[in-house]
């Protein structure tokens, strides 16, 4: 009982977030604040970690290549497909789950707590709108931008260990990169990125908006925002595949 | 003017207000008090619509706003400024971004006159030159003036202050009750104040509503108050022992 509780509050409120915006110029300022909140801020951790899993990729499939049927071009095709169908996208937004959630969560719920999101309602703005929608937005324009970022940069992580460790040449890895190269996998990563994001941001608007209380409520909110989010990403991830893909 | 009739709210089983009628009018300083628990913050709510009621009427100037649309509620929600117990300015906004922003957000003025009004009313609060600041940079006093000029900003019809002087040291809440009354009477504001603060009430209590386990329980003013033998009353006031003494 207690999930439908929280979906149908979960839904009212995202009728409340999806209205027209009081005013646009003030609505499209706000998304460029979150671009660089966001998505420009996240890009750090983004980085590191895509190289870093990237190579890791690159280096367990050329250890379990051990046939010499097996062209080692296959290396770079593999961490490609991995890379691109599955890593970026929904590891990246597990991550993404983690910092910007838990920083919208808390953001909101800090305001909430402290009255500012009353004040907004006694001004006669929807706080819901203004606080929650330019971050939905947002997320779902720049965490695609994100998922190329990281997509780029572990590629280039998988051939950094290549070259690196000797396991395989250059010019293999980038064969590998370059074969049986369909672009429809990029889309349907891109997709998956959108809908991820969109969970993120107004699961993460929700726990917030509903924060009663104090500090130790807002703490609460902010780890259910990262929990609940990761399992909706996580299922989601499964839907869309199927819907996809198969 | 501002009219409650026969208010009452209740959470689950527990009835928090139970036929409440109180007016509050233009130009005057309207006290709400009462003990902690008594209902005195939900009806400030209920009064400006952060709490629906469960039966009777809220009149702004004869406008029912309990049984108003979204969009009218809207409408007269620019019509109000309100003074939060802990300022609730926005945190990651300037002083001048934090008075600033009910004008972008419902105004039409130019750049220039935004910023003029924001000076305006920070010279209002004495304040001039905290333009920059942020809030994290504020006293609590500063804090409480920036909202007030934050509250006046949009020329308000009504002016609702929850606690103002609580957490004050006794010269600034002084400070803080003199400007709200000054503010009051210069630009005929309806202002309500919601306070347990006895030094607000005999300063400024032009009206005054006692409010008792949710019920108003006495009217009067900051006269009348100090004379009167109703019981409750008279055990609110001259809880203290130096009140007591003095009187």
């Amino acid at each position: 009982m207690n999930f439908f509780s929280e979906l149908g509050k979960y839904l009212l409120l995202m009728k409340e977030v999806f209205t027209k915006p009081d005013k646009a110029r003030v609505f499209f300022r706000q998304i460029f604040i979150e671009f660089q909140n966001l998505g420009i801020d996240s890009l750090g951790i983004v980085i590191i970690i895509s190289v870093f899993v990237g190579a890791v990729v690159a280096i367990q499939t050329a250890y379990n290549i051990d046939s010499p049927l097996i062209p080692l071009s296959m290396v770079g095709f593999t961490t490609r497909q991995s890379i691109i169908l599955e890593f970026s996208p929904t590891m990246i937004s597990l991550v993404l789950a983690g910092k910007v959630g838990s920083r919208i969560a808390s953001e909101i719920g800090t305001m909430r707590v402290t009255e500012q999101i009353d004040a907004l309602e006694i001004m006669g703005i929807n706080p819901a709108n203004y606080l929650i929608q330019p971050k939905v937005v947002a997320a779902v324009i720049i965490n695609p931008v994100l998922i190329i970022f990281s997509m780029a940069f572990a590629l280039f992580g998988g051939w950094l260990a290549c070259v690196i460790t000797g396991m395989v040449t250059s010019t293999d890895y980038i064969t590998g990169l370059q074969g049986w190269f369909d672009g429809y996998t990029v889309f349907y990563a891109l997709i998956k990125t959108s809908v991820f994001a969109f969970i993120i941001t107004s699961v993460a608007g929700y726990q917030g908006y509903q924060t009663r209380g104090g500090a130790l409520e807002v703490g609460t909110a902010s780890t259910k925002a990262v929990v609940h989010s990761c399992i909706l990403i996580i299922i989601f991830n499964l839907i869309l595949t199927q819907l996809l893909l198969v | 003017m501002i009219e409650a009739k026969k208010i009452n709210k209740s959470f689950g089983e527990h009835q928090v207000l139970k036929d409440v009628s109180v007016a509050f009018k233009q130009g005057k300083t309207n006290l709400i008090i009462g003990q902690s628990g008594s209902g005195k913050t939900v009806l400030m709510k209920c009064l400006v619509g952060l709490y629906g009621i469960d039966s009777g009427e809220i009149l702004y100037n004869g406008r029912d706003f309990s049984r108003m649309s979204f969009r009218q509620k809207k409408a007269i929600r620019q019509e109000i400024g309100m003074l939060f117990q802990g300022g609730a300015l926005f945190d990651y906004m300037t002083v001048e971004e934090n008075i600033m922003f009910p004008l972008v957000m419902f105004g039409d003025m130019t750049l220039q006159k935004r910023k003029d009004r924001v000076n305006f009313c920070l010279q209002r609060v004495n304040l001039e030159n905290a333009n920059k600041l942020m809030p994290s940079e504020l006293s609590g006093g500063m804090i409480k003036r920036v909202a007030i000029a934050r509250a006046i900003s949009l020329n308000p019809s009504y002016l609702f202050c929850d606690e103002p002087n609580s957490g004050l040291d006794p010269q600034t809440a002084n400070l803080i009750d003199n400007l709200i009354s000054e503010i009051t009477k210069e630009f005929q504001i309806t202002t309500v104040i919601n306070t347990h603060d006895m030094n607000s009430v005999v300063e400024i209590g032009d009206n005054i509503a006692f409010i008792y386990k949710g019920e108003l329980w006495w009217e009067g003013n900051k006269n009348t108050i100090l004379k009167t033998e109703n019981p409750e009353i008279n055990e609110f006031v001259f809880a203290s022992e130096l009140t007591r003494k003095l009187k």
